[in-house]
């Protein structure tokens, strides 16, 4: 017996196949375009089946998030012990430590019963830089500056919509009538974005030679932001590798095994 | 049940158990020797791989309850404490996120199968509807799970489709708002909506496992439909189910393994909407509120009928009425191969489901609105007219005598 040998099976391949292009149509998620450009796609480390983090990019994007993007967005999903984490920036113990403790963290009750500030530890959760949303709106012009921890999962896009964000700032057109604080992005839905251009050039000091550039510094934030969001990517590429291998073999082996158990059958 | 019995108790332990509760003598027979139709192409393994997709959602959905906080102020985050602190977490996770999806896509394959080579007909009636009552109980588990995320797409998903139920307003003033009042808990979607969404769904699931067990049960009094149609006649019609389809559903399902492992290492995130990795926030709308993938041409219906009533009524009709395509069809002939009118507008109804899942990701304006119209007309004049209608009108083609013929390719006999 052949795998859809006759015109009636073929048919219903199609109607099989028609199914599955349905899929392919309606699962791209679609959100509304407006003027927006469409988003170009960057080359990532960590894009393909075989991708991995580039953890020098990492360290960096932590250094870009830390010093320019913590003033304002949290990361309240994430823990300092995260840092050192295989398949992370890959810290080492000591600096995840000094990392952790150049936060003050509020903990308590003591036996007093009062709370106290004392120095992070790698086990605690990243501190936001607002105690609450109405905090963080009335420290920016009544903006509220979202948390990043999924942000490289929450549009469209991605990690590029984020590094098309960070390099979108533009003189605004003279059509366009800006409100009072905002500022032009072309990336932005609306253009009109409330977070001033937060990079430029030699802001960030990079120790590994890299050029300080607002371009360096939008590629590892992203990258940065992506690994937070989806901080079990090569943990998943590689697991993901050794499970398809096996079941490639497995399916040769069925496939072999149906074969022979069919030639018994007379035709 | 459909056969005589071949058991043969080997041991002394097995004669004993035989004699009281004969569980082996019905495995045996139903799934060792049983006789099936030696014709069934590869579309005939969905029903295997459906099964499959059943037990990996329960079991990784049993796992994640065992992490997940229905709270309304805590789901979100502990669907992140699952993906980034549990061992493994983001596996299970992404596991029973994308098998919803295979699961579907597996459905919609199977459904569609059933409804190409005639399986719905006497004497498979109520195997049929069994099916479709499974197919509802899914949909509704989906759309519950769906809804535990806590982020924004969940949260509005189920803002609009619990909102529907508003509809019985316009029937008797006030019944529609108690429903949903009652469905939420409250006055809104809340954490009431969440523990209840949550408990169901944690149900549903085992009713449909019952259901499944009485759908296998059902399918083998008959046995298995095949892709002439025609019944077994004779010892060389059918084969024993062990070894030829066990070996053939395997490999079947291990393609789509791959398929899903593809999707869940490699693309996790193809078939959910970003915004949904954003936390549920009841002051903020999303600008476009759209289901899972595999509710959009039920979503395109119920936004193509400009009453909300009435497109709620379509919506759950054109669901509904599958269960009554055993009656809708009048043709005695269970093949759409020899039905050489019926197979194409068949055909056509199956693109015109996939351009309606097409239409009901965008909005409902302009040319797409008029496309789910016209599509929306067509789901149901092809189920209400042209099924009865062909049946009558349709001369069939010639059919090979009997399921040996038709695999030894013997001319075909005239329709009478």
């Amino acid at each position: 017996m052949k795998i859809f040998a006759s015109p009636f099976r073929r048919s219903a391949l199609a109607v099989a196949g028609a199914i599955l292009g349905a899929l392919t149509l309606t699962a791209t998620p679609l959100l509304a375009a407006g003027d927006t450009p469409a988003i170009p796609s960057q080359k990532w480390s960590f894009s393909g089946p075989f991708g991995l983090y580039d953890r020098g990019q990492l360290q960096r994007g932590y250094k870009v998030y830390k010093e320019v993007c913590a003033a304002c967005h949290g990361l309240r999903l994430l823990h300092y012990r995260n840092l050192g984490e295989s398949g992370g920036p890959e810290f080492n113990e000591a600096q995840v430590k000094t990392l952790a403790a150049e936060v003050e963290v509020q903990d308590g009750p003591n036996e007093d019963g009062d709370m106290f500030d004392r120095p992070g530890k790698p086990s605690d959760a990243f501190v936001s830089p607002f105690p609450n949303k109405e905090a963080a709106r009335a420290a920016n012009n009544g903006a509220y500056p979202p948390d990043l921890s999924l942000m490289a999962k929450a549009r469209v896009g991605g990690p590029d919509y984020i590094y098309a964000l960070m390099t979108g700032y533009k003189p605004e057109p003279d059509s366009m009538d800006m409100q009072e604080g905002m500022s032009y992005n072309e990336y932005f839905p609306g253009h009109q974005i409330a977070m001033a251009a937060p990079l430029s050039a030699d802001s960030v000091e990079y120790t590994d030679g890299t050029p300080p550039t607002v371009d360096n510094y939008a590629r590892d934030v992203s990258a940065f932001l992506m690994w937070a969001a989806e901080p079990k990517l090569e943990e998943r590429h590689r697991l993901g590798f050794r499970f398809m291998i096996y079941l490639v073999i497995l399916a040769g082996l069925l496939y072999m095994a149906k074969r022979r158990v069919w030639s018994r059958l007379k035709h | 049940m459909a056969h005589v019995s071949t058991y043969k108790p080997n041991s002394a332990i097995e004669k004993w158990m035989d004699d009281r509760l004969p569980v082996m003598r019905m495995m045996h027979d139903q799934f060792n020797d049983f006789p099936t139709p030696r014709n069934l192409n590869y579309l005939w393994t969905f029903g295997g791989i459906l099964t499959f997709c059943l037990a990996v959602q329960m079991a990784t959905g049993i796992v994640l309850a065992m992490h997940y906080v229905p709270q309304e102020t805590m789901a979100f985050d502990s669907v992140e404490h699952i993906m980034r602190d549990v061992n493994f977490g983001w596996l299970l996770r992404y596991i029973h996120f994308n098998g919803a999806s295979l699961f579907f896509l597996a459905v919609y394959i199977h459904i569609a199968r059933g409804m190409y080579y005639g399986s719905y007909k006497a004497p498979r009636e109520v195997l049929w509807i069994i099916g479709v009552l499974i197919f509802l109980a899914m949909m509704a588990t989906a759309f519950m799970g769906y809804s535990l995320v806590w982020g924004q797409m969940s949260f509005w998903a189920v803002t609009v489709i619990t909102n529907l139920f508003s509809s019985l307003d316009s029937i008797i003033p006030g019944l529609g708002t108690t429903v949903v009042e009652w469905i939420w808990g409250g006055f809104s979607v809340g954490g009431p909506t969440l523990t209840r969404l949550f408990s169901l769904h944690y149900l549903l699931p085992f009713v449909i496992a019952g259901l499944v067990i009485l759908h296998i049960w059902a399918l083998h009094v008959p046995g298995s439909n095949n892709p002439t149609g025609i019944d077994i006649k004779s010892k060389s019609d059918a084969i024993s189910f062990n070894p030829y389809y066990t070996v053939k559903d395997g490999f079947a399902m291990s393609m789509f393994v791959i398929l899903f492992a593809a999707f869940v290492f490699y693309a996790p995130n193809f078939m959910g909407h970003p915004d949904n990795y954003i936390e549920a926030d009841p002051l903020v709308t999303p600008p476009h509120i759209v289901p899972e993938w595999y509710f959009l041409p039920y979503y395109a219906i119920l936004r193509a009928i400009p009453s909300k009533l009435l497109g709620v009524v379509a919506m759950f009709g054109s669901i509904g009425l599958l269960l009554f395509l055993p009656w809708l069809d009048t043709s005695k002939v269970r093949s759409a191969r020899y039905r050489p009118i019926f197979k194409w507008f068949l055909l056509l109804f199956f693109v015109n489901a996939v351009a309606l899942g097409y239409l009901g990701a965008k909005p409902p304006e302009g040319a797409f609105l008029i496309w789910g119209r016209i599509c929306t007309a067509y789901y149901f004049v092809f189920l209400l007219v042209i099924m009865p209608v062909v049946g009558w009108i349709e001369k069939p083609a010639a059919m090979p005598g009997s399921i040996t013929d038709d695999v030894l390719g013997k001319k075909p006999v005239p329709a009478k």
